[in-house]
């Protein structure tokens, strides 16, 4: 007979359950719409993201903006945030991936991101956060110091069609990115590539022209525009002004690359 | 020393009958790439073109032909071929490829049925043979069942028992027959008789002498088979062609013996490797000529048939034979196993398209290559045709040379054999402690009467002090039940060439299984969390349930939830543990449903959790459909903290996600897919099937079969051929949770 006694040994996997274990007092507390508890599509590798309240844009063709108003959502802490990433750690090492703060506009809430944040890498996860960049650079930067990829939407290089799409300027966004290279932080620039909206070649070719000159840009992301977010418009009771904009054709997204490419930055 | 040993390491194995050890000293682990692979040849093309060509007109008819006088024996058929020029690898069950053999020896009733059911018909002769001097083990079985087993067994609460057909799940270890020749086997198994030679006989050594006795017949069989096909495999083989089909031979009597539910392969490819490696060095065989080899034997492992019933597919349709074949994993010493066949068998499913058989399945392990990983990520993304296993849990119970019997059984290959038990229906007996042992659905008295709840509303601590007497009950029943069957079986149709293929003594564990765990876990999370109304008939039997309010549902790691699924499978495991089994086989557990979650989910119910009856149940460890809402790794984290140690049979997920959730790109989805696979297996997830498609492909695929003759689909341990599944079945695997995000 061969030795069959570890088939006995007993494994405890499951963490005492309730009550749930005492908590410090004072944690600090964010107003977050909801969680995925695994994305692919918000940075590298498979991760844990964190869609918070609140935004000072208002983009036409935003697709949560049910995360506008930064009084609804519900309040969370850091530590109930971070008890719930620590069940994905293993998924997150194995894939390269890490916990991400999109939104809404996580900079809205910057000692809760920073919090958040300290102790993830306290941890060793890794952390990216989703950003228009609209805010006070002040602000921005202590969340910076405990963030190791910012993935940095510029909405457009134009001042006006900026303005126009999003309601607000784009100076701070483009303080920030300079800010980020001058550092040496890694960053993505997401562009949301949107047909008679966000498809002028001009404009697009400013754009690569000012990322070429940032030392810390790892890739250019093309989002290509899609209205699953309108329905969440009509029940909020907003006017869809892109009901009638089409997504933007194979075509258009290879051209909108190669004008990125030729000035040799990774699409 | 045979001379077919040359440039072989040497070690114990030479001395005795060792495969492994062969193994560890003499095969070349592989870190590489997918790179050096070759594309299939004309002529695999051309053979394979005639399968496909055989497996339309099989689909269209339901089986092809069908042999309807001599039962299935190792030398009762054949030779068969396909296409005697161009098959590099020979040897069908009967004398024509697709042909059903019949094997009454496990129930003559169970054959004709199956004939006429295809519209053949049993020969008059054959039939009173079985019917007036050969006793069969289905005849036994029910000679010896009790009322209550009967009862239990027609209520559904213990189901699809092998009380009418083989066993199955038991791996002969063929490799031995090319490492060592029949006839070195021969003088071994007879030296093993002469050890037998005790002073006192009793009835425990009678038997072993027996079966060695049968054992012996059945290799002398084995070689005069191999003899028909032209070939002497008395003598080691001495090349890889000769390995591959020495071993293919040894299977093919396996399963021309015996018609069990699942006939594994058990684990060959690294031990082929070996062989082709010295041909390669020697000059003899070339990469293309070493993929033909691999092609043709997969090919050959694509046509295994048996004759089943109707009613044996609805419970496991697609007609599957479990041709499971284990792949990489770790050895003990921290080397890989992983070797370039490892690469060469998964290749077949991009050289002759995605296929259901051989069960492919990776042995995972974190230490695994990373271009190993990728290859397998790469594959399981374009074909959806293999499974996962966890290489690093397993490894701690049996070492580094077991093999997967069926889906999730696993075993040492030679050493170890298991009592196929099916499973018992839990979340029925979650109803028959509701009811007092009466039948939700006949109202008959099932188990012992007892008193049933009687309150408006469900009370947690009074079912589960109910739900455990019932599980007491239960456990008794289903170990004494396996225990005639297999009884039984051991006399009637006794398993002597895959026996043959074993040490002699051997570990045997008793194989129960559960259905329906996410029902029963959801089901007392609702009973704990929510309020559940009991609706009563006039008889005051409990037939409907009313939840009022949310509950914490499995698949969503949440430990309120999850901790009691873990408590159900640890509570009835050390239940049967108690229990005395026959031939003092270890009681093990599986949670696997193969594709009778929609059988047994007709035959239960409506549920405390909110499912009504005759609704499916989730296959194997899955959560209920559309319940596990926090996307796919929840889902999985919350399988992964089920108890191996209390499910040692093993823990079956299957998981489908689309495409586009699992990244942009083909590399990101490479790379996500591998760190899935990781986290799950770090976290102690034992099982996973991975299926990479959209929906949209399945609807079409279900108006358009004919558009989809090779689509494969994972379904709770194995592969199906999606368009053989019933209407039914499609539905329900379309219906199930398809992730479209994590």
């Amino acid at each position: 007979m061969m030795n069959y006694d570890n088939i006995l040994i007993e494994k405890k996997k499951l963490s005492p359950i309730y009550p749930t274990e005492r908590r410090p007092i004072m944690s600090v507390t964010g107003r977050i719409h909801s969680i995925e508890t695994c994305g692919t599509v918000d940075g590298p590798g498979i991760r844990f993201v964190i869609f918070t309240q609140g935004c000072p844009l208002r983009c036409k063709y935003c697709h949560n903006p049910d995360t506008w108003k930064i009084s609804e959502g519900k309040n969370m802490t850091v530590d109930e945030l971070i008890q719930e990433i620590e069940k994905y750690k293993s998924y997150m090492d194995f894939s390269g991936g890490g916990v991400t703060v999109t939104g809404g506009e996580p900079l809205m809430q910057p000692k809760f991101v920073k919090e958040l944040f300290r102790q993830c890498k306290e941890r060793g996860i890794h952390t990216a956060l989703d950003t228009s960049g609209y805010i006070p650079l002040e602000h921005a930067k202590e969340v910076i110091q405990y963030t190791d990829l910012i993935l940095l939407d510029i909405k457009s290089f134009d001042y006006q069609t900026y303005k126009e799409l999003t309601g607000v300027s784009n100076e701070p966004t483009l303080e920030l990115a300079k800010y980020l290279s001058d550092i040496g932080k890694p960053m993505w620039i997401r562009y949301v590539l949107v047909p008679n909206l966000t498809d002028n070649p001009d404009h697009i070719e400013a754009l690569a022209q000012f990322i070429k000159d940032l030392k810390t840009v790892e890739k250019i992301e093309i989002l290509p525009f899609h209205k699953m977010g309108e329905y969440k418009w009509e029940e909020l009771g907003y006017n869809y002004e892109l009901k009638e904009t089409p997504a933007p054709s194979k075509e258009l997204v290879d051209s909108v690359k190669e004008i990125f490419k030729k000035y040799n930055l990774k699409v | 020393m045979f001379e077919q040993w040359r440039n072989f390491r040497e070690g114990n194995w030479v001395k005795e009958i060792d495969v492994r050890d062969f193994i560890q000293k003499n095969y070349a682990p592989y870190d590489g790439d997918d790179s050096f692979l070759a594309g299939p040849t004309k002529r695999t093309l051309k053979l394979w073109d005639k399968v496909m060509e055989l497996t339309k007109v099989e689909r269209e008819k339901g089986i092809l032909d069908a042999e309807t006088k001599i039962p299935s024996g190792i030398t009762s058929h054949g030779p068969g071929y396909l296409d005697k020029e161009l098959e590099l690898i020979v040897g069908f069950q009967t004398d024509k490829p697709l042909k059903r053999g019949i094997m009454p020896f496990g129930g003559i009733r169970v054959v004709e049925k199956a004939l006429n059911a295809y519209g053949y018909e049993l020969d008059p002769a054959t039939k009173e043979i079985f019917k007036s001097y050969r006793k069969t083990h289905n005849d036994g079985v029910f000679d010896a069942y009790t009322e209550e087993m009967r009862k239990a067994r027609h209520s559904g609460i213990i189901t699809g028992l092998p009380d009418a057909y083989g066993r199955g799940r038991i791996i002969g270890d063929y490799r031995r027959v090319a490492l060592y020749g029949v006839d070195k086997l021969i003088e071994e198994k007879q030296k093993e008789k002469r050890q037998l030679a005790l002073e006192h006989m009793e009835s425990g050594v009678i038997r072993l002498r027996e079966e060695l006795s049968e054992q012996i017949k059945a290799l002398h069989e084995l070689k005069e088979m191999a003899q028909s096909y032209g070939f002497d495999i008395s003598q080691p083989a001495s090349n890889a062609k000769e390995a591959i089909q020495w071993t293919y031979f040894a299977y093919l009597a396996a399963i021309k013996e015996q018609d069990g539910a699942a006939m594994s392969i058990g684990r060959v490819s690294t031990f082929f490797d070996i062989y082709i490696e010295r041909d390669l060095k020697e000059g003899i065989l070339t990469e293309e000529e070493a993929q033909e080899l691999i092609d043709d034997f997969v090919m050959k492992l694509r046509m295994v048939r048996f004759l089943r019933t109707p009613a044996y597919n609805e419970l496991f349709s697609g007609d599957p034979t479990w041709v499971t074949e284990a792949i990489g994993g770790m050895g003990l010493d921290g080397r890989t196993l992983v070797t370039k066949t490892s690469f060469r068998i998964l290749h077949t499913l991009n050289n002759l398209g995605p296929a259901p058989e051989p069960n492919l399945t990776v042995l995972w392990s974190n230490h695994l290559p990373e271009n190993f990983k990728k290859f397998c990520a790469k594959t399981s993304i374009n074909t959806s045709s293999i499974q996962y296993e966890n290489d690093d849990l397993m490894r701690r119970w049996y070492g580094d040379d077991y093999g997967i019997a069926c889906c999730v059984s696993a075993m040492r290959i030679g050493k170890q054999m298991q009592f196929f038990g099916a499973r018992a229906n839990l979340a029925k007996a979650l109803l028959y402690a509701i009811n007092g042992g009466k039948d939700e659905i006949s109202g008959e008295q099932v188990a012992p009467p007892f008193a049933p709840i009687t309150s408006e509303y469900l009370d947690y601590d009074e079912v589960m002090s109910k739900f455990d007497q019932i599980l007491d009950w239960l456990s008794l029943l289903y170990i004494n039940t396996l225990n005639i069957i297999h009884y039984m079986h051991d006399k009637y149709a006794y398993e002597r060439l895959q026996m043959a293929l074993h040490d002699m003594d051997i570990l045997r564990t008793s194989a129960c299984g559960i259905a329906g765990l996410s029902v029963v876990a959801d089901s007392l999370s609702a009973i704990k969390y929510s309020k559940v109304k009991v609706i009563r008939n006039e008889q005051g039997l409990a037939v409907d349930y009313e939840v009022e309010g949310e509950y914490p549902a499995f698949g969503n790691n949440d430990d309120r939830v999850d901790s009691i699924a873990y408590s159900i499978v640890k509570n009835f495991m050390n239940k049967l543990r108690k229990h005395k089994t026959y031939r003092d086989s270890i009681p093990t557990l599986s949670i696997l449903t193969i594709t009778s979650n929609v059988v047994y989910g007709k035959k239960t119910g409506s549920t405390p959790d909110g499912r009504k009856a005759g609704e499916p149940f989730a296959p194997g460890a899955n959560p209920m459909h559309g319940r596990d809402k926090n996307g796919a790794i929840a889902s999985m984290a919350s399988v992964a903290k089920l108890p191996y140690q209390h499910a040692e049979d093993g823990i079956s997920y299957t998981f489908s996600i689309i495409p586009k959730a699992l990244g942009k790109n083909l590399d990101e989805r490479i790379n996500n897919l591998v760190g899935l696979l990781d986290g799950y297996f770090h976290d102690d997830g034992h099982h996973i099937n991975v299926n990479v498609f959209d929906k949209e492909t399945l609807l079409d695929a279900m108006d358009h079969p004919e558009k989809y003759p090779q689509l494969t689909i994972r379904v709770s341990g194995y592969a199906v051929n999606f368009i053989k599944l019933t209407r039914e079945q499609q539905l329900d695997v379309i219906n199930r949770t398809f992730h479209e995000r994590f």
